[in-house]
């Protein structure tokens, strides 16, 4: 079995012309992960400019109107650029620098990964390149706009299905072209080692402070936390340093799109099977074949047909627990909280939030539920506008 | 001797490509008739795959075309098949791991033997992972090709001195498609690839003209085309045989002065 395995999920499934930067990557990775110049710089950026540590907000009106478990949200929608992307991609533009890289390209889905590397590429002074899904470059034209601001250039991706997957497989087939200058700073834990475990760590920070700020709250550990999965970085980060506290349920909230009864859901744990594609072993959306299958989801960050390797091993191992989340779940979980909390989150966050007004029922006042909010929602509110029939222009 | 062997036993080799079913499986059937009448010594056909990312547009298009019109792995494993009654000619798949995989590496491989496909070449298979199939191929008489990239350097050695079939050489970076310039040191890497292995090496990616094959034919022991016989297919549908008949025989001869 080759490297980076989580079980039988990971490895390095990808074209040779990427395998010799896939090797120096790993080996700059192994190197400066554990470098103390490159940590101080690192944790530097994440306090001064990203503004960590996020909050965990004890969100007591919720809480009231549930009757369960008291509800913590994880505020990552108040770091800078408005999601968690920007932990993974101020690790992983210093560590291009460190490698001599002058450029780096990303792909993007609703648009947060992107916004958040162009920004760090601004701050770096790096050449930016981000390839989008034509189809979320529509829905989330505010967010073209605002990498353009930061001096990004933005394909729109007009292959395939028009979405995060075939933002992937551009962004692939420009590395494969233009290696030597270029780092890809994916922005998910999936892909071909080491890529899982990088992003992983970067974003492992999420549950490292929320571990200790839930400690120090209720001084005892959470019954349960949850985060919502395309990819996975935000629920890989929000489990990670729970792993080995068992008595911790993990929920990861998958997106259900129209319902996993139809053909019309991004559910890969639910309806997948397990595949090789974008260089790793995991589940996949796909057909009897193989072909990677067309998936929907409300939201463009969900809308991906495989989840990353760590977390289809947490599946086999049952340490964490997977459950779909349809579109009007997850616009009834966002108009929700923002009545409610007065917080207006991503609409892929508020798969999670759907998914603990399901289940905050189960539990006593005694337990904690920590709902990893993963991102801000002005980027939505057109369309959860036009989900509900509100023509609004930008 | 394989088949494989027997295709670069007689002077230098020219390899066409098309995509299995586009624009549909008859006349992807009758495409590789005629490349084969025109002088072709090995025959890659393209299982399409819904996200081939190893493809330039050019091939991303005939995978589409070809997937729309109803295209199947168990079509494409009869269609060659109903070929093998015709020639003996050396068929390989280009084939992306996972239609691969979720077929069953075993199963897979013991339909192409049945079928006469003589080797795999799968662009997302490095030589790390390569283990989880090759020997199940072997079993089956199946050679899993290796491909050598302008970035592999110091993997060259371990990479040729494992390879079955014949060494696919990635002439430039990049995906698939025709390229006006090859720029790559050739020469070094087929250098490296004679002191590891006595295989026999062709190179792709990007050749499309006579004096091109003929130029990389002279470096290597045979010439890969496929984005340009692809592109005649787009150019000329149904009716692109005669086309690709021509384009062949004029390719083949002058990989022959090479």
């Amino acid at each position: 079995m080759s490297k980076g395995r989580f079980g039988v999920h990971g490895g390095q499934y990808i074209p040779e012309t990427l395998m010799n930067e896939i090797i120096r990557l790993e080996e700059a990775y192994e190197f400066y992960k554990n470098d103390k110049d490159f940590n101080d710089e690192l944790n530097t950026l994440l306090k001064e400019y990203a503004g960590r540590p996020s909050l965990l907000y004890y969100a007591e009106q919720m809480t009231k109107d549930l009757g369960g478990a008291k509800i913590y949200l994880k505020r990552e929608d108040l770091n800078h650029t408005g999601s968690h992307k920007i932990n993974n991609v101020l690790g992983q533009c210093l560590l291009a620098k460190r490698m001599g890289k002058t450029r780096v390209i990303a792909e993007t889905g609703a648009g947060q990964h992107g916004v958040a590397t162009a920004t760090a590429a601004a701050l770096l002074n790096m050449e930016c390149e981000i390839f989008m899904g034509k189809e979320d470059t529509d829905r989330q034209a505010l967010n073209v706009y605002r990498m353009e601001l930061l001096g990004a250039k933005v394909h729109a991706v007009t292959s395939g299905t028009m979405t995060l997957k075939d933002a992937v497989n551009e962004t692939m087939r420009e590395w494969t072209s233009r290696v030597s200058d270029t780092h890809y700073v994916l922005g998910s834990v999936m892909g071909p080692h080491p890529f899982p475990t990088i992003v992983r760590d970067f974003q492992s920070v999420i549950s490292r402070e929320a571990r200790e700020q839930i400690l120090k709250l209720e001084g005892k550990l959470p019954a349960a936390v949850m985060a919502c999965v395309g990819g996975g970085s935000n629920a890989m980060g929000m489990f990670y340093h729970f792993i080995p506290d068992k008595e911790v349920r993990l929920i990861g909230c998958e997106a259900a799109g129209r319902g996993i009864h139809t053909d019309q859901h991004a559910a890969t744990i639910a309806k997948g099977t397990l595949g090789i594609f974008h260089g790793m072993k995991s589940y996949f959306c796909q057909d009897e074949y193989g072909q990677i299958a067309p998936v929907y989801s409300i939201s463009a960050g969900l809308d991906y047909p495989g989840i990353g390797p760590e977390h289809a091993n947490l599946h086999d191992t049952k340490r964490a627990e997977y459950v779909p989340v349809t579109d009007e779940e997850a616009v009834a979980a966002f108009e929700y909280l923002a009545k409610t909390e007065g917080i207006i989150c991503a609409i892929e966050s508020a798969h999670a939030v759907a998914q603990a007004l399901k289940v905050a029922k189960e539990y006593t006042p005694e337990d904690s539920i920590i709902i990893c909010l993963s991102g801000r929602g002005d980027k939505d509110v057109a369309a959860i506008a036009r989900y509900r029939g509100v023509e609004i222009y930008e | 001797m394989s088949r494989i062997e027997k295709a670069f036993d007689h002077g230098k080799a020219f390899i066409g490509f098309v995509t299995g079913g586009d624009p549909t499986l008859e006349k992807s059937e009758e495409f590789i008739m005629e490349m084969v009448r025109g002088g072709a010594d090995l025959i890659e056909i393209g299982i399409p795959f819904s996200d081939p990312i190893a493809e330039g547009p050019v091939i991303q298009d005939a995978n589409i075309r070809a997937l729309a019109n109803g295209a199947t792995t168990d079509k494409l494993f009869d269609m060659v098949a109903s070929i093998r009654k015709k020639t003996d000619i050396p068929i390989v798949f280009l084939t992306y791991l996972n239609p691969v995989f979720k077929y069953g590496y075993e199963t897979f491989s013991q339909k192409c033997q049945e079928a006469g496909v003589d080797g795999l070449i799968i662009p997302d298979l490095p030589f790390e992972e390569k283990q989880e199939l090759a020997p199940i191929a072997k079993a089956y008489d199946v050679d899993v090709i290796s491909l050598i990239a302008p970035t592999s350097k110091d993997r060259i050695t371990k990479i040729a001195a494992d390879a079955a079939g014949f060494i696919y050489v990635v002439s430039s970076m990049g995906v698939t498609g025709v390229r006006s310039e090859i720029q790559t040191d050739l020469d070094s890497i087929l250098k490296l690839i004679r002191e590891a292995s006595d295989r026999p090496a062709a190179i792709g990616f990007g050749i499309s003209t006579p004096k091109q094959a003929k130029e990389m034919a002279g470096i290597a022991d045979g010439a890969i085309v496929g984005s340009a016989i692809v592109k005649i297919v787009e150019k000329y549908g149904d009716a692109a045989g005669p086309h690709i008949y021509e384009y062949v025989k004029s390719m083949k001869d002058a990989v022959m002065e090479a």
